[in-house]
């Protein structure tokens, strides 16, 4: 396949290394990190108005962090090597650090902090489900089925500990992410000491974004009224780190521009030809200050409750579609531009390929699929869990 | 013997570990070669680059390069007599078999030949989730083909563009600086075919290397000496325009 090329790229830099796959990637960590960054909103800092969102959001890290490595594992050459990086990891690299940063996680943060919440939850259904249910339930439990008191308060001061121990490592989780961009010194597209703090605050964005809107979509499926107190105190949040996020941002441009080095002209051309539609229109009009623009008229101006759903769903999609444009415009665009500054070369999108977009959007569909699951199987609905408790307290009481 | 449990978990990594470097074997080694005593790197005199192509063909043909992916290969450069930092460079199939005549009549025109620098500090090496890039105790940068991952992040890093992937092995390649070939005394293919001696392999530890009196007598410049990689390939004639 003859790839376009203008200008001169050294002979080696015509074809991307990276595909849509490592778009991906950072896209569902951000997601991970955002929602979990939500949840601690109401568990450590005592933000009552998003409490309906608490459990919902835990779940949602969880399923985007069970696929945030399959791009990478698709996208390497040899798969079955990657268990290396656990065995002989290089500790100079920021790469190498991403297995163990991932296992911390997944398995120190998230899901302790998801079992001790639910732990009650599964108790309950342990006892008053049948058949295979019953066996799953059961083997969630791990064996404890002590659901006193005094040992849900324990369950309750240990999640907040690991509540408190996953902010720091859902930032280190992100912000990592945002390293191993902003650490490679030969692309000047990439090299920023600000990529890290960036990448996290866009994290931050997305991630209360997605929870906001499948909070909204799924009260609609359940035929349940939307919380507004929750919604416009989420989408608060929104606004105020988008303005965050957006302004450092926009620090990294104008002191792109300001400085102007040898790398300015070769990155300022490729904005206004390759990226011009990817940048300019869709992740910083279309994905920044459009959905800045109408979360701020919600803050200052007094909308009714449908105008306000309305534009929480219309400014939630356009955040997305925003960050996920951001990611595109990292990782590709910084493979467009040649190292010499001289030339540029186009990406080419496979369609049912190991890299190509099928793939992309089979992964971008599984975390849903696996929330569904884990939805089901773990309701985060407080009514539901009333009735549950209910119901074993009768079951108990039969017995 | 008894052992409990916990004494079995610990073991059992150590174990793994010890089992990873049995599998490893030993390095193959080149009888009265010792490592510790070289310091590789080369000299390219740009003022007697003719882009022939010579050392292009005959790399491809030493190292079985794949079409298309390139470990050296030969850019053209025209400058303007007042236009520096506008160079216009073309590297037609990375110079292997020549170049067309000149379509400009002004200004300069010359030869740059490119391979991997062998930084002592290289970006490349630094940024291996797995080590499986490394510079050898004699100063080459080499890739273990049975242990890397195939993640591209080196050729990320790489400020020179002169890593790939190759698309059969899925893993990187990369100049080795011929090490099959230096170690048993010979030198690189390239240095080998260059018909103008435009290459010259150099071992900056052997003090009678003449690449110390070249060094001594002559203005020598590395490529982005800014970004410090410690780069071991020396140029002579090298325009401020080259990047």
């Amino acid at each position: 396949m003859q790839i376009p090329v203008e200008g001169f790229m050294y002979p080696n830099e015509v074809e991307l290394q990276w595909s849509v796959l490592i778009v991906l990637y950072p896209f569902l960590t951000g997601l991970v990190a955002g929602a979990f960054i939500l949840a601690s909103l109401e568990r450590v800092f005592m933000v009552k108005a998003v409490k309906p969102t608490y459990r919902l959001a835990l779940l949602t890290a969880l399923a985007f962090l069970i696929v945030a490595p399959l791009p990478l594992q698709l996208h390497l050459g040899h798969p079955e090597r990657s268990f290396e990086m656990y065995l002989t990891p290089h500790r100079s690299s920021a790469m190498a650090m991403f297995g163990f940063v991932y296992l911390w996680y997944l398995l120190a943060v998230l899901v302790v902090e998801i079992w001790l919440d639910y732990r009650h939850d599964i108790v309950v259904m342990s006892q008053c489900t049948t058949g295979w249910k019953r066996l799953v339930y059961r083997a969630l439990t791990l064996g404890s089925s002590n659901i006193s008191e005094r040992s849900l308060h324990i369950d309750e001061r240990v999640g907040w500990l690991v509540t408190v121990i996953g902010i720091p490592s859902a930032f280190l989780l992100h912000g990592y992410v945002g390293f191993i961009f902003g650490s490679v010194k030969a692309n000047p597209w990439w090299s920023s000491p600000l990529m890290p703090v960036v990448f996290l605050f866009s994290a931050m964005v997305s991630g209360i974004a997605i929870v906001l809107l499948l909070y909204m979509l799924m009260c609609r499926i359940r035929r349940e009224p939307i919380d507004m107190g929750c919604v416009d105190t989420v989408a608060k949040y929104l606004f105020y780190t988008f303005i965050i996020d957006f302004s450092l941002e926009m620090l990294d441009l104008i002191h792109r521009i300001y400085e102007a080095d040898e790398s300015f002209r070769s990155l300022d051309f490729m904005v206004h030809t390759r990226l011009y539609l990817s940048q300019v229109v869709i992740q910083i009009l279309l994905g920044t200050v459009l959905p800045i623009l109408l979360i701020g008229a919600t803050q200052v101006l007094k909308l009714a409750e449908k105008q306000r759903k309305w534009i929480y769903v219309v400014a939630g999609c356009l955040t997305m579609i925003g960050i996920f444009a951001m990611r595109w415009n990292v990782v590709i665009g910084g493979q467009l531009f040649s190292k010499s500054f001289l030339g540029y070369t186009t990406y080419k999108m496979g369609f049912a390929t190991r890299e190509g977009l099928l793939t992309a959007v089979v992964l971008t569909v599984l975390p849903f699929v696996i929330l569904w699951v884990l939805v089901k199987l773990l309701p985060p609905w407080p009514e539901k869990n009333s009735a549950l408790s209910s119901v074993a307290v009768a079951a108990h009481g039969a017995d | 013997m008894n052992m409990t449990r916990r004494q079995l978990l610990i073991l059992l990594p150590a174990a793994a570990v010890a089992w990873k470097s049995i599998l490893a074997g030993t390095p193959e080694t080149s009888p009265n070669y010792n490592m510790t005593e070289h310091w590789w790197g080369m000299l390219v005199d740009i003022t007697k680059c003719i882009g022939c192509g010579s050392c292009v063909r005959a790399c491809q043909m030493e190292n079985q390069v794949p079409d298309g992916y390139f470990r050296t290969w030969v850019e053209r450069y025209h400058v303007s007599d007042f236009d520096i930092e506008n160079p216009k460079v073309d590297s037609p199939d990375g110079g292997k078999n020549g170049f067309p005549p000149s379509s400009f009549s002004d200004g300069k025109n010359f030869f740059v030949p490119k391979m991997c620098n062998h930084c002592a500090d290289s970006p490349c090496t630094q940024v291996c989730p797995v080590g499986a890039t490394f510079v050898s105790p004699d100063g080459v940068v080499l890739v273990d083909q049975k242990y890397c991952l195939g993640c591209r992040y080196c050729v990320q890093a790489c400020p020179y563009g002169c890593r790939f992937v190759d698309p059969k092995k899925e893993t990187a390649q990369k100049c080795t600086l011929c090490y099959h070939r230096i170690t048993k005394g010979l030198t690189t293919a390239c240095c080998e075919n260059c018909p103008t001696g435009a290459r010259q392999l150099a071992d900056l530890k052997n003090p009678n290397d003449p690449i110390h009196e070249f060094l001594k007598t002559h203005a020598v410049q590395v490529l982005k000496p800014y970004l410090a990689t410690r780069s071991k390939l020396f140029y002579y004639g090298l325009d401020g325009s080259v990047r």
